[in-house]
Protein backbone atom coordinates (compact mmCIF):
# COMPACT_ATOMS: atom_id res chain seq x y z
CA UNK A 1 0.00 0.00 0.00
CA UNK A 2 1.39 3.42 -1.02
CA UNK A 3 2.17 5.97 1.87
CA UNK A 4 1.40 9.40 2.40
CA UNK A 5 3.46 10.81 5.35
CA UNK A 6 2.20 13.74 7.11
CA UNK A 7 4.62 16.40 8.64
CA UNK A 8 3.45 17.94 12.23
CA UNK A 9 4.39 21.13 13.52
CA UNK A 10 5.16 21.51 17.32
CA UNK A 11 4.20 24.95 18.78
CA UNK A 12 4.89 25.14 22.88
CA UNK A 13 4.54 22.05 24.88
CA UNK A 14 1.97 20.79 21.96
CA UNK A 15 1.44 20.93 18.41
CA UNK A 16 0.42 23.91 15.61
CA UNK A 17 -3.08 23.75 15.34
CA UNK A 18 -3.09 23.47 11.54
CA UNK A 19 -1.27 20.16 12.22
CA UNK A 20 -4.27 18.68 12.72
CA UNK A 21 -6.03 20.14 9.93
CA UNK A 22 -2.95 18.85 7.73
CA UNK A 23 -3.31 15.57 8.71
CA UNK A 24 -7.04 15.30 8.21
CA UNK A 25 -6.02 16.47 4.42
CA UNK A 26 -3.69 13.70 4.66
CA UNK A 27 -6.41 10.93 5.71
CA UNK A 28 -8.77 12.05 2.47
CA UNK A 29 -5.87 12.13 0.27
CA UNK A 30 -5.35 8.56 1.65
CA UNK A 31 -8.77 7.67 1.27
CA UNK A 32 -8.58 8.96 -1.92
CA UNK A 33 -5.98 6.95 -3.26
CA UNK A 34 -5.84 3.86 -0.93
CA UNK A 35 -2.75 4.78 0.67
CA UNK A 36 -2.16 5.03 4.60
CA UNK A 37 -1.15 7.66 6.59
CA UNK A 38 2.24 7.32 8.93
CA UNK A 39 2.51 10.35 10.80
CA UNK A 40 5.82 12.21 11.43
CA UNK A 41 5.96 14.07 14.45
CA UNK A 42 9.57 16.10 15.67
CA UNK A 43 9.39 15.59 19.46
CA UNK A 44 9.78 13.33 21.54
CA UNK A 45 7.96 10.13 21.42
CA UNK A 46 5.92 10.88 24.40
CA UNK A 47 4.85 14.12 22.51
CA UNK A 48 4.55 12.44 19.11
CA UNK A 49 2.16 9.33 20.76
CA UNK A 50 -0.75 11.79 20.72
CA UNK A 51 -0.97 11.03 17.05
CA UNK A 52 -0.97 7.09 17.89
CA UNK A 53 -5.30 7.30 18.50
CA UNK A 54 -5.40 8.81 15.22
CA UNK A 55 -6.75 6.63 12.40
CA UNK A 56 -2.63 5.90 11.10
CA UNK A 57 -0.68 3.43 10.66
CA UNK A 58 2.21 4.77 11.93
CA UNK A 59 3.96 7.56 14.04
CA UNK A 60 7.53 8.62 13.78
CA UNK A 61 9.19 10.63 16.56
CA UNK A 62 11.52 12.68 14.93
CA UNK A 63 14.26 13.23 17.95
CA UNK A 64 17.33 15.47 17.81
CA UNK A 65 18.03 18.61 19.88
CA UNK A 66 18.79 20.48 16.46
CA UNK A 67 15.10 20.11 16.14
CA UNK A 68 14.29 22.17 18.94
CA UNK A 69 14.87 26.23 18.27
CA UNK A 70 13.60 26.27 14.48
CA UNK A 71 16.25 26.41 11.61
CA UNK A 72 15.43 25.74 7.92
CA UNK A 73 18.83 23.21 7.50
CA UNK A 74 17.81 20.80 10.55
CA UNK A 75 14.64 20.08 8.92
CA UNK A 76 14.91 19.82 5.61
CA UNK A 77 18.00 17.40 6.61
CA UNK A 78 16.46 15.84 9.18
CA UNK A 79 13.09 15.26 6.88
CA UNK A 80 15.25 14.38 3.97
CA UNK A 81 16.83 10.89 5.91
CA UNK A 82 13.03 10.29 7.05
CA UNK A 83 11.21 10.49 3.23
CA UNK A 84 14.54 7.99 1.97
CA UNK A 85 13.57 5.39 4.35
CA UNK A 86 9.63 5.40 4.31
CA UNK A 87 9.89 6.28 0.49
CA UNK A 88 5.95 8.18 0.96
CA UNK A 89 4.00 8.64 -2.49
CA UNK A 90 3.29 12.18 -0.83
CA UNK A 91 4.28 14.10 2.03
CA UNK A 92 1.69 16.23 2.99
CA UNK A 93 2.19 19.41 5.58
CA UNK A 94 0.33 22.38 7.24
CA UNK A 95 0.83 25.36 5.18
CA UNK A 96 2.45 27.34 8.13
CA UNK A 97 4.94 30.24 8.36
CA UNK A 98 7.52 27.78 8.61
CA UNK A 99 6.57 25.50 6.05
CA UNK A 100 6.58 28.23 3.77
CA UNK A 101 10.74 28.48 5.00
CA UNK A 102 11.72 24.84 4.49
CA UNK A 103 9.44 22.94 2.77
CA UNK A 104 10.07 24.28 -0.84
CA UNK A 105 13.85 23.74 -0.45
CA UNK A 106 12.95 19.76 1.54
CA UNK A 107 11.11 19.48 -2.00
CA UNK A 108 14.20 21.40 -4.39
CA UNK A 109 16.27 18.57 -2.70
CA UNK A 110 14.38 16.07 -4.34
CA UNK A 111 14.06 17.51 -7.80
CA UNK A 112 10.03 18.02 -7.21
CA UNK A 113 7.90 21.10 -6.50
CA UNK A 114 5.99 22.16 -3.73
CA UNK A 115 2.19 22.39 -4.00
CA UNK A 116 1.84 25.17 -1.30
CA UNK A 117 -1.13 26.97 0.31
CA UNK A 118 -3.69 24.17 -1.23
CA UNK A 119 -7.03 24.72 -0.18
CA UNK A 120 -8.14 21.23 -1.07
CA UNK A 121 -8.29 18.53 -3.66
CA UNK A 122 -10.69 16.63 -6.34
CA UNK A 123 -9.96 13.36 -7.78
CA UNK A 124 -9.74 13.62 -11.63
CA UNK A 125 -9.19 10.83 -14.24
CA UNK A 126 -7.59 8.51 -10.97
CA UNK A 127 -4.95 11.38 -9.77
CA UNK A 128 -6.16 14.63 -7.61
CA UNK A 129 -6.25 17.80 -8.77
CA UNK A 130 -4.71 20.30 -6.42
CA UNK A 131 -6.20 24.14 -5.50
CA UNK A 132 -4.92 27.14 -4.36
CA UNK A 133 -5.89 30.92 -4.42
CA UNK A 134 -4.10 32.65 -7.37
CA UNK A 135 -4.00 36.50 -8.56
CA UNK A 136 -4.84 37.83 -5.04
CA UNK A 137 -7.71 35.67 -4.58
CA UNK A 138 -9.44 36.26 -8.00
CA UNK A 139 -8.85 33.01 -9.33
CA UNK A 140 -8.51 29.39 -8.38
CA UNK A 141 -5.36 27.66 -9.82
CA UNK A 142 -5.90 23.58 -10.15
CA UNK A 143 -2.78 21.96 -10.36
CA UNK A 144 -1.47 18.61 -11.39
CA UNK A 145 2.01 16.84 -10.66
CA UNK A 146 4.24 15.79 -13.58
CA UNK A 147 6.64 14.27 -11.19
CA UNK A 148 6.42 10.43 -9.65
CA UNK A 149 6.40 10.57 -5.84
CA UNK A 150 7.02 11.38 -3.52
CA UNK A 151 4.99 14.75 -3.83
CA UNK A 152 4.88 17.34 -1.98
CA UNK A 153 1.47 19.71 -0.33
CA UNK A 154 1.15 21.90 2.08
CA UNK A 155 -2.44 22.58 2.91
CA UNK A 156 -3.65 26.29 3.91
CA UNK A 157 -5.61 26.96 7.27
CA UNK A 158 -8.94 26.23 7.22
CA UNK A 159 -8.93 23.99 4.17
CA UNK A 160 -10.18 20.69 5.82
CA UNK A 161 -11.78 20.39 9.26
CA UNK A 162 -9.24 19.46 12.32
CA UNK A 163 -8.89 15.48 12.27
CA UNK A 164 -10.19 13.70 15.80
CA UNK A 165 -8.41 11.04 17.19
CA UNK A 166 -10.39 7.59 16.23
CA UNK A 167 -9.37 5.54 19.16
CA UNK A 168 -6.69 3.81 17.26
CA UNK A 169 -3.19 2.67 18.87
CA UNK A 170 -0.98 2.73 16.05
CA UNK A 171 3.18 1.78 17.03
CA UNK A 172 5.58 4.91 17.93
CA UNK A 173 8.98 4.87 16.24
CA UNK A 174 11.30 6.53 17.31
CA UNK A 175 13.97 7.86 14.62
CA UNK A 176 17.00 9.65 15.29
CA UNK A 177 18.66 11.62 11.99
CA UNK A 178 21.98 12.02 11.78
CA UNK A 179 22.25 15.61 11.80
CA UNK A 180 25.88 17.46 11.67
CA UNK A 181 25.94 20.98 13.80
CA UNK A 182 28.25 22.74 11.94
CA UNK A 183 25.75 22.14 8.31
CA UNK A 184 23.25 23.66 10.07
CA UNK A 185 23.88 27.57 8.82
CA UNK A 186 21.41 29.22 10.22
CA UNK A 187 21.47 30.44 14.25
CA UNK A 188 18.10 31.26 14.98
CA UNK A 189 17.41 33.39 18.48
CA UNK A 190 14.43 32.99 20.71
CA UNK A 191 11.23 34.59 19.28
CA UNK A 192 9.70 37.56 20.79
CA UNK A 193 7.04 40.45 19.86
CA UNK A 194 7.42 43.78 19.62
CA UNK A 195 6.13 45.83 22.09
CA UNK A 196 3.12 44.67 24.43
CA UNK A 197 0.02 45.07 22.67
CA UNK A 198 -2.17 47.80 23.64
CA UNK A 199 -5.61 46.44 22.09
CA UNK A 200 -6.69 43.23 21.73
CA UNK A 201 -8.84 42.96 18.89
CA UNK A 202 -9.61 39.38 19.50
CA UNK A 203 -11.91 40.13 22.04
CA UNK A 204 -14.01 43.27 20.38
CA UNK A 205 -17.45 42.61 19.32
CA UNK A 206 -18.02 44.74 16.36
CA UNK A 207 -14.25 45.66 13.84
CA UNK A 208 -14.34 48.01 11.14
CA UNK A 209 -11.34 47.05 8.65
CA UNK A 210 -9.57 49.66 6.23
CA UNK A 211 -7.76 48.36 3.68
CA UNK A 212 -5.97 49.77 0.36
CA UNK A 213 -9.04 51.44 -1.05
CA UNK A 214 -9.20 54.44 1.83
CA UNK A 215 -6.05 55.54 -0.60
CA UNK A 216 -4.79 58.32 2.15
CA UNK A 217 -4.09 58.34 5.36
CA UNK A 218 -6.17 60.96 5.71
CA UNK A 219 -9.18 59.58 4.77
CA UNK A 220 -9.11 57.27 7.49
CA UNK A 221 -11.08 59.80 9.62
CA UNK A 222 -13.74 58.55 7.51
CA UNK A 223 -13.09 54.66 8.89
CA UNK A 224 -12.98 55.76 12.72
CA UNK A 225 -16.15 58.13 12.12
CA UNK A 226 -17.98 54.29 10.73
CA UNK A 227 -16.25 52.71 13.45
CA UNK A 228 -17.50 54.97 16.61
CA UNK A 229 -21.03 55.36 15.16
CA UNK A 230 -21.37 51.46 14.85
CA UNK A 231 -18.92 51.51 18.81
CA UNK A 232 -16.38 49.07 16.85
CA UNK A 233 -12.43 48.78 16.92
CA UNK A 234 -10.39 49.93 14.06
CA UNK A 235 -8.58 46.96 12.33
CA UNK A 236 -6.80 47.34 8.99
CA UNK A 237 -5.04 44.83 6.29
CA UNK A 238 -1.22 45.15 5.74
CA UNK A 239 -0.71 47.32 3.22
CA UNK A 240 -2.27 49.87 5.68
CA UNK A 241 0.05 48.96 8.45
CA UNK A 242 2.84 49.10 6.28
CA UNK A 243 2.83 52.32 5.50
CA UNK A 244 2.07 53.03 8.95
CA UNK A 245 -0.96 55.06 8.63
CA UNK A 246 -2.31 52.56 11.54
CA UNK A 247 -0.17 50.44 14.36
CA UNK A 248 1.21 46.87 13.25
CA UNK A 249 -1.02 45.60 16.34
CA UNK A 250 -4.34 46.57 14.43
CA UNK A 251 -3.20 44.46 11.53
CA UNK A 252 -5.74 41.87 11.28
CA UNK A 253 -4.01 38.23 9.26
CA UNK A 254 -1.77 35.62 8.98
CA UNK A 255 0.92 37.87 10.16
CA UNK A 256 -1.33 40.04 12.74
CA UNK A 257 -3.89 38.96 14.93
CA UNK A 258 -6.71 36.51 14.25
CA UNK A 259 -10.73 38.29 15.16
CA UNK A 260 -14.08 36.62 15.11
CA UNK A 261 -16.13 39.57 16.08
CA UNK A 262 -20.23 39.79 15.79
CA UNK A 263 -19.87 42.12 13.06
CA UNK A 264 -16.79 43.03 10.67
CA UNK A 265 -16.85 45.79 8.02
CA UNK A 266 -14.54 45.32 5.48
CA UNK A 267 -13.85 48.75 3.68
CA UNK A 268 -11.91 48.65 0.32
CA UNK A 269 -10.53 45.29 1.38
CA UNK A 270 -9.67 43.12 -1.82
CA UNK A 271 -9.62 39.60 0.33
CA UNK A 272 -5.98 38.21 0.18
CA UNK A 273 -6.06 34.19 1.69
CA UNK A 274 -3.78 36.02 4.27
CA UNK A 275 -6.14 38.41 5.08
CA UNK A 276 -8.71 36.24 5.61
CA UNK A 277 -7.50 33.94 7.48
CA UNK A 278 -7.51 35.93 10.08
CA UNK A 279 -11.23 37.11 10.16
CA UNK A 280 -13.22 34.70 8.36
CA UNK A 281 -14.82 33.17 11.66
CA UNK A 282 -16.63 35.99 12.34
CA UNK A 283 -20.36 36.33 12.70
CA UNK A 284 -21.32 38.78 9.98
CA UNK A 285 -19.55 40.12 7.87
CA UNK A 286 -20.47 42.97 5.43
CA UNK A 287 -17.91 43.96 2.37
CA UNK A 288 -17.88 47.28 0.45
CA UNK A 289 -15.74 47.24 -2.26
CA UNK A 290 -16.21 48.92 -5.81
CA UNK A 291 -14.86 45.61 -7.63
CA UNK A 292 -17.73 43.22 -7.71
CA UNK A 293 -15.59 40.79 -8.35
CA UNK A 294 -13.43 40.94 -5.23
CA UNK A 295 -12.79 38.05 -3.51
CA UNK A 296 -13.79 39.25 -0.06
CA UNK A 297 -17.55 39.01 -1.72
CA UNK A 298 -17.15 35.35 -1.02
CA UNK A 299 -16.73 35.48 2.22
CA UNK A 300 -19.14 38.29 2.85
CA UNK A 301 -23.00 38.04 4.76
CA UNK A 302 -23.91 41.19 3.31
CA UNK A 303 -22.08 43.00 -0.27
CA UNK A 304 -22.11 46.36 -1.59
CA UNK A 305 -20.40 47.51 -4.45
CA UNK A 306 -19.66 50.78 -5.17
CA UNK A 307 -17.62 53.95 -4.11
CA UNK A 308 -16.39 53.49 -0.27
CA UNK A 309 -16.35 57.27 -0.42
CA UNK A 310 -20.02 57.10 -1.04
CA UNK A 311 -21.42 54.66 0.33
CA UNK A 312 -19.41 55.14 4.12
CA UNK A 313 -21.08 58.63 4.54
CA UNK A 314 -24.30 57.28 4.08
CA UNK A 315 -24.13 54.44 6.41
CA UNK A 316 -22.72 56.89 9.16
CA UNK A 317 -26.02 58.68 8.40
CA UNK A 318 -28.34 56.30 8.54
CA UNK A 319 -27.00 54.92 11.66
CA UNK A 320 -27.28 58.50 13.34
CA UNK A 321 -30.75 59.07 12.22
CA UNK A 322 -31.43 55.74 14.23
CA UNK A 323 -29.41 57.16 17.29
CA UNK A 324 -31.43 60.37 17.07
CA UNK B 1 28.57 43.71 -0.93
CA UNK B 2 27.46 42.83 -4.28
CA UNK B 3 23.90 42.36 -4.26
CA UNK B 4 21.54 40.73 -7.06
CA UNK B 5 17.58 41.09 -6.16
CA UNK B 6 14.99 39.66 -8.51
CA UNK B 7 12.06 41.31 -9.96
CA UNK B 8 8.72 40.34 -10.80
CA UNK B 9 7.14 41.92 -13.31
CA UNK B 10 3.16 41.40 -12.86
CA UNK B 11 -0.43 42.63 -13.61
CA UNK B 12 -1.25 45.59 -12.18
CA UNK B 13 -3.08 44.61 -8.70
CA UNK B 14 -6.44 47.16 -9.31
CA UNK B 15 -7.81 45.32 -12.96
CA UNK B 16 -9.62 42.61 -13.06
CA UNK B 17 -8.09 39.41 -13.94
CA UNK B 18 -10.20 36.82 -15.49
CA UNK B 19 -9.20 33.41 -17.60
CA UNK B 20 -8.79 33.10 -20.79
CA UNK B 21 -11.37 31.16 -23.01
CA UNK B 22 -9.70 28.02 -23.02
CA UNK B 23 -9.07 28.65 -18.55
CA UNK B 24 -5.66 27.34 -19.05
CA UNK B 25 -4.38 30.98 -18.22
CA UNK B 26 -5.37 34.39 -18.03
CA UNK B 27 -6.58 36.79 -20.88
CA UNK B 28 -3.46 39.01 -21.49
CA UNK B 29 -5.57 41.37 -23.50
CA UNK B 30 -5.60 44.82 -22.15
CA UNK B 31 -3.69 44.73 -18.77
CA UNK B 32 -1.30 46.41 -17.38
CA UNK B 33 2.06 45.73 -15.45
CA UNK B 34 3.67 46.72 -12.34
CA UNK B 35 6.99 45.76 -9.81
CA UNK B 36 5.85 42.69 -7.39
CA UNK B 37 4.93 44.62 -4.67
CA UNK B 38 7.13 42.74 -2.10
CA UNK B 39 9.84 43.21 -4.62
CA UNK B 40 9.76 46.55 -4.66
CA UNK B 41 10.94 46.68 -0.84
CA UNK B 42 13.46 43.57 -1.91
CA UNK B 43 15.02 46.45 -4.20
CA UNK B 44 14.48 49.03 -1.87
CA UNK B 45 16.65 46.72 1.00
CA UNK B 46 19.38 45.93 -1.66
CA UNK B 47 19.98 49.81 -2.45
CA UNK B 48 20.27 50.31 1.22
CA UNK B 49 22.66 48.51 2.10
CA UNK B 50 24.51 49.18 -0.77
CA UNK B 51 24.43 53.09 0.29
CA UNK B 52 25.96 51.71 3.95
CA UNK B 53 28.08 49.34 2.70
CA UNK B 54 28.77 50.30 -0.72
CA UNK B 55 28.81 47.61 -3.32
CA UNK B 56 26.96 47.20 -6.56
CA UNK B 57 23.13 45.94 -6.84
CA UNK B 58 22.21 44.16 -9.88
CA UNK B 59 18.64 43.54 -10.93
CA UNK B 60 17.31 40.36 -12.68
CA UNK B 61 14.07 39.47 -14.37
CA UNK B 62 12.78 36.51 -16.21
CA UNK B 63 9.98 36.85 -18.68
CA UNK B 64 8.78 38.34 -22.04
CA UNK B 65 10.77 42.16 -23.54
CA UNK B 66 7.90 43.95 -21.34
CA UNK B 67 9.43 43.28 -17.93
CA UNK B 68 12.68 45.39 -19.30
CA UNK B 69 10.37 48.00 -17.75
CA UNK B 70 11.01 47.02 -14.29
CA UNK B 71 14.21 46.34 -14.65
CA UNK B 72 14.27 50.48 -16.26
CA UNK B 73 12.52 51.60 -12.99
CA UNK B 74 14.93 49.85 -10.70
CA UNK B 75 18.12 50.94 -12.74
CA UNK B 76 16.09 54.83 -12.33
CA UNK B 77 16.15 53.96 -8.73
CA UNK B 78 19.44 53.29 -8.30
CA UNK B 79 20.69 49.77 -9.46
CA UNK B 80 23.87 49.72 -11.12
CA UNK B 81 22.78 47.01 -14.00
CA UNK B 82 20.40 44.63 -14.90
CA UNK B 83 19.91 41.41 -16.71
CA UNK B 84 16.44 40.25 -18.39
CA UNK B 85 16.33 36.55 -18.62
CA UNK B 86 13.91 36.57 -21.86
CA UNK B 87 11.57 34.03 -21.89
CA UNK B 88 8.21 33.36 -23.31
CA UNK B 89 4.77 31.99 -23.55
CA UNK B 90 4.13 28.93 -20.69
CA UNK B 91 7.23 28.87 -19.35
CA UNK B 92 7.57 32.41 -18.38
CA UNK B 93 4.10 32.42 -16.19
CA UNK B 94 5.64 31.44 -13.41
CA UNK B 95 3.25 28.34 -12.62
CA UNK B 96 5.71 25.82 -11.44
CA UNK B 97 8.45 28.44 -9.42
CA UNK B 98 10.93 25.77 -10.10
CA UNK B 99 11.75 26.74 -13.31
CA UNK B 100 12.12 30.06 -12.41
CA UNK B 101 14.12 29.37 -9.82
CA UNK B 102 16.48 27.58 -12.39
CA UNK B 103 17.02 30.50 -14.71
CA UNK B 104 18.05 32.78 -11.79
CA UNK B 105 20.53 30.56 -10.62
CA UNK B 106 22.17 30.87 -14.24
CA UNK B 107 22.14 34.22 -13.38
CA UNK B 108 23.45 33.91 -9.50
CA UNK B 109 26.13 31.56 -10.61
CA UNK B 110 27.55 34.03 -13.46
CA UNK B 111 27.82 36.85 -11.02
CA UNK B 112 28.45 35.16 -7.83
CA UNK B 113 26.87 37.58 -5.46
CA UNK B 114 27.13 37.62 -1.77
CA UNK B 115 23.45 38.10 -1.30
CA UNK B 116 20.41 37.46 -3.01
CA UNK B 117 17.08 39.38 -2.22
CA UNK B 118 13.76 37.94 -3.91
CA UNK B 119 10.31 38.97 -2.61
CA UNK B 120 8.84 36.92 -0.75
CA UNK B 121 5.49 36.35 -2.74
CA UNK B 122 4.75 37.00 -6.37
CA UNK B 123 1.09 38.67 -6.11
CA UNK B 124 -0.02 36.81 -10.04
CA UNK B 125 1.06 33.22 -9.38
CA UNK B 126 1.90 33.42 -5.79
CA UNK B 127 3.94 30.34 -5.29
CA UNK B 128 6.13 32.13 -2.12
CA UNK B 129 8.45 29.61 -3.54
CA UNK B 130 11.48 30.91 -5.95
CA UNK B 131 13.75 31.94 -3.40
CA UNK B 132 13.68 29.39 -1.01
CA UNK B 133 14.34 26.38 -4.34
CA UNK B 134 16.72 28.89 -6.01
CA UNK B 135 18.42 28.66 -2.42
CA UNK B 136 18.99 24.85 -2.32
CA UNK B 137 19.90 24.85 -5.46
CA UNK B 138 22.76 26.88 -4.87
CA UNK B 139 23.56 25.33 -1.65
CA UNK B 140 23.31 28.35 -0.12
CA UNK B 141 21.11 28.97 3.31
CA UNK B 142 18.11 31.34 3.41
CA UNK B 143 15.73 33.07 5.46
CA UNK B 144 12.25 33.44 4.35
CA UNK B 145 9.89 36.43 5.18
CA UNK B 146 12.57 39.18 6.29
CA UNK B 147 11.88 42.82 7.57
CA UNK B 148 15.58 43.89 8.35
CA UNK B 149 18.68 43.03 7.35
CA UNK B 150 22.30 43.68 9.40
CA UNK B 151 25.28 42.47 7.52
CA UNK B 152 28.72 42.00 9.20
CA UNK B 153 31.69 40.44 8.42
CA UNK B 154 30.59 36.85 6.28
CA UNK B 155 27.59 37.23 7.58
CA UNK B 156 24.17 38.56 8.25
CA UNK B 157 21.52 38.93 10.66
CA UNK B 158 18.26 39.05 9.39
CA UNK B 159 14.48 39.93 11.44
CA UNK B 160 11.94 37.40 10.47
CA UNK B 161 8.21 37.81 10.63
CA UNK B 162 6.70 34.85 12.56
CA UNK B 163 2.68 33.97 12.27
CA UNK B 164 0.37 36.62 14.51
CA UNK B 165 2.69 38.97 15.76
CA UNK B 166 6.01 37.43 16.56
CA UNK B 167 9.32 38.09 15.17
CA UNK B 168 12.80 36.28 15.49
CA UNK B 169 16.42 36.93 14.93
CA UNK B 170 18.55 34.39 12.64
CA UNK B 171 21.84 34.84 11.72
CA UNK B 172 23.27 33.04 8.54
CA UNK B 173 26.37 33.03 6.63
CA UNK B 174 27.22 34.54 3.09
CA UNK B 175 26.24 33.91 0.58
CA UNK B 176 23.02 33.74 1.83
CA UNK B 177 19.09 34.27 -0.06
CA UNK B 178 16.66 36.08 1.56
CA UNK B 179 13.22 36.57 0.61
CA UNK B 180 12.18 39.92 2.06
CA UNK B 181 8.41 40.79 3.30
CA UNK B 182 6.63 43.76 2.67
CA UNK B 183 6.84 47.10 4.56
CA UNK B 184 10.43 46.43 5.55
CA UNK B 185 11.28 50.35 4.90
CA UNK B 186 9.62 53.21 3.05
CA UNK B 187 9.88 52.95 -0.87
CA UNK B 188 12.00 55.50 -2.76
CA UNK B 189 10.70 57.00 -5.68
CA UNK B 190 12.77 57.56 -8.77
CA UNK B 191 13.83 61.36 -9.29
CA UNK B 192 14.15 62.82 -12.53
CA UNK B 193 17.94 62.62 -12.75
CA UNK B 194 17.66 58.67 -11.52
CA UNK B 195 15.22 58.23 -14.74
CA UNK B 196 17.71 60.02 -17.10
CA UNK B 197 20.90 57.98 -15.65
CA UNK B 198 19.05 54.85 -16.48
CA UNK B 199 18.68 55.65 -19.87
CA UNK B 200 22.92 54.87 -19.64
CA UNK B 201 22.99 51.95 -17.35
CA UNK B 202 22.91 48.72 -19.69
CA UNK B 203 20.33 46.06 -19.58
CA UNK B 204 21.69 42.50 -20.74
CA UNK B 205 19.76 40.00 -22.42
CA UNK B 206 20.04 36.35 -22.17
CA UNK B 207 18.23 33.66 -23.81
CA UNK B 208 16.59 31.08 -21.16
CA UNK B 209 17.89 27.93 -22.28
CA UNK B 210 15.47 25.23 -22.95
CA UNK B 211 16.49 22.04 -20.55
CA UNK B 212 15.94 24.61 -17.49
CA UNK B 213 11.97 25.26 -18.43
CA UNK B 214 10.67 21.74 -17.30
CA UNK B 215 7.88 22.22 -15.36
CA UNK B 216 7.01 19.21 -12.78
CA UNK B 217 3.82 21.11 -11.00
CA UNK B 218 1.14 22.21 -14.05
CA UNK B 219 -1.49 24.45 -14.10
CA UNK B 220 -4.40 22.23 -15.24
CA UNK B 221 -6.97 25.16 -14.96
CA UNK B 222 -8.52 28.16 -13.57
CA UNK B 223 -11.35 28.20 -11.71
CA UNK B 224 -13.74 30.74 -10.30
CA UNK B 225 -13.54 31.06 -6.45
CA UNK B 226 -16.76 29.20 -4.88
CA UNK B 227 -18.44 31.40 -3.05
CA UNK B 228 -18.51 30.36 0.99
CA UNK B 229 -21.15 32.48 2.44
CA UNK B 230 -24.95 33.23 1.35
CA UNK B 231 -23.69 36.81 -0.16
CA UNK B 232 -26.87 39.05 -0.22
CA UNK B 233 -25.95 42.09 -2.66
CA UNK B 234 -27.53 45.31 -1.46
CA UNK B 235 -28.52 47.15 -5.02
CA UNK B 236 -29.11 50.84 -5.23
CA UNK B 237 -28.12 54.48 -4.70
CA UNK B 238 -25.38 54.99 -1.62
CA UNK B 239 -28.14 56.11 0.50
CA UNK B 240 -30.57 52.93 -0.43
CA UNK B 241 -27.48 50.72 -0.34
CA UNK B 242 -27.25 52.43 3.71
CA UNK B 243 -30.98 52.08 4.71
CA UNK B 244 -30.79 48.54 3.75
CA UNK B 245 -27.54 47.49 5.34
CA UNK B 246 -28.28 49.21 9.16
CA UNK B 247 -31.62 47.57 8.53
CA UNK B 248 -30.83 43.92 8.26
CA UNK B 249 -27.98 44.79 10.47
CA UNK B 250 -30.39 45.41 13.09
CA UNK B 251 -33.29 43.36 12.19
CA UNK B 252 -31.76 40.26 9.92
CA UNK B 253 -28.27 39.70 11.75
CA UNK B 254 -28.97 41.68 15.17
CA UNK B 255 -25.33 42.67 15.45
CA UNK B 256 -26.17 46.31 16.57
C1 LIG C 1 3.17 35.69 4.10
C2 LIG C 1 2.20 36.81 3.91
C3 LIG C 1 1.58 37.33 5.03
C4 LIG C 1 0.62 38.31 4.91
N1 LIG C 1 -0.02 38.74 6.02
C5 LIG C 1 -1.07 39.56 5.90
C6 LIG C 1 -1.87 39.91 7.04
O1 LIG C 1 -1.62 39.49 8.17
N2 LIG C 1 -2.92 40.75 6.83
C7 LIG C 1 -3.25 41.23 5.60
O2 LIG C 1 -4.24 41.97 5.48
N3 LIG C 1 -2.50 40.94 4.51
C8 LIG C 1 -1.42 40.12 4.64
N4 LIG C 1 -0.67 39.83 3.52
C9 LIG C 1 -0.90 40.61 2.27
C10 LIG C 1 -2.05 40.09 1.44
O3 LIG C 1 -1.59 39.09 0.56
C11 LIG C 1 -2.64 41.23 0.58
O4 LIG C 1 -1.63 41.81 -0.21
C12 LIG C 1 -3.30 42.33 1.41
O5 LIG C 1 -4.21 41.76 2.35
C13 LIG C 1 -4.03 43.29 0.49
O6 LIG C 1 -4.58 44.35 1.24
P1 LIG C 1 -5.84 45.17 0.70
O7 LIG C 1 -6.97 44.24 0.48
O8 LIG C 1 -6.05 46.29 1.65
O9 LIG C 1 -5.30 45.81 -0.65
P2 LIG C 1 -5.64 45.48 -2.16
O10 LIG C 1 -5.48 44.04 -2.44
O11 LIG C 1 -4.87 46.45 -2.96
O12 LIG C 1 -7.20 45.79 -2.27
C14 LIG C 1 -7.75 47.07 -2.25
C15 LIG C 1 -9.23 46.92 -2.56
O13 LIG C 1 -9.87 48.18 -2.45
C16 LIG C 1 -10.84 48.29 -3.46
N5 LIG C 1 -11.06 49.74 -3.69
C17 LIG C 1 -10.20 50.65 -4.19
N6 LIG C 1 -10.73 51.85 -4.18
C18 LIG C 1 -11.99 51.73 -3.69
C19 LIG C 1 -13.06 52.64 -3.45
N7 LIG C 1 -12.95 53.95 -3.72
N8 LIG C 1 -14.20 52.16 -2.94
C20 LIG C 1 -14.34 50.83 -2.67
N9 LIG C 1 -13.35 49.94 -2.87
C21 LIG C 1 -12.20 50.39 -3.37
C22 LIG C 1 -10.24 47.59 -4.65
O14 LIG C 1 -11.28 47.14 -5.53
C23 LIG C 1 -9.51 46.42 -3.99
O15 LIG C 1 -10.32 45.27 -3.91
C24 LIG C 1 0.31 38.85 3.63
C25 LIG C 1 0.96 38.36 2.50
C26 LIG C 1 1.88 37.34 2.63
C27 LIG C 1 2.52 36.81 1.40
N1 LIG D 1 9.91 35.91 -13.49
C1 LIG D 1 10.62 36.33 -12.43
N2 LIG D 1 11.69 37.15 -12.60
C2 LIG D 1 12.40 37.58 -11.53
N3 LIG D 1 12.12 37.25 -10.26
C3 LIG D 1 11.07 36.44 -10.04
C4 LIG D 1 10.27 35.93 -11.10
N4 LIG D 1 9.31 35.14 -10.56
C5 LIG D 1 9.50 35.17 -9.23
N5 LIG D 1 10.56 35.94 -8.91
C6 LIG D 1 11.08 36.27 -7.57
O1 LIG D 1 10.65 35.28 -6.65
C7 LIG D 1 9.79 35.86 -5.67
C8 LIG D 1 8.73 34.87 -5.24
O2 LIG D 1 7.93 34.52 -6.34
P1 LIG D 1 6.90 33.30 -6.26
O3 LIG D 1 7.65 32.11 -5.84
O4 LIG D 1 6.33 33.21 -7.65
O5 LIG D 1 5.85 33.71 -5.28
C9 LIG D 1 9.26 37.13 -6.31
O6 LIG D 1 8.87 38.05 -5.32
C10 LIG D 1 10.47 37.60 -7.11
O7 LIG D 1 11.43 38.25 -6.28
Amino acid sequence: MSRILAVMEPAGAGWHRMSFEALAGALELARATGSEVTVCAPGSAQAAGEFASFDVSEVVALEHEALGAYAADAWVEALLQVIRGRQPEWVVLPHTYQTRDFAPALAARMDRTLMGDSTGFAMEDGAPVFERPMFQGKLVGRFVFETPGPNFVSFQAGAFRAAQAAGGSAPVHVFRPVLDGAAIRQRPEAPFREAAQAVDLSAAERIVAVGRGIQEEANLELARELASALGAELAASRPICDNGWLPMERQVGSSGQTVAPKLYVALGISGAIQHIVGMKGSGCIVAINRDPKAPIFEIADYALVGDLFEITPAIIEELRKGAG
Amino acid sequence: MKILVALKQVPARDLPVVADSARTWIDESGLTYEMNEPDAYALEAALRLKEAEGGEVIAVSCGPERVQAVLREALAKGADRAIHIAVDGEAARGTDPSATARLLEMAAREEQPELILTGLQSDDTGSGQTGVILAARLGWPHATLVVAIEPSAGEVRVKRELEAGWFQHVTLPLPAVLTVQSGISRLRYATLMGIKKAKTKEIRRVEAPAEALAAGLRLKQLAEPRRQRETQFLEGSPAEQAAQLVEKLRFEARVL
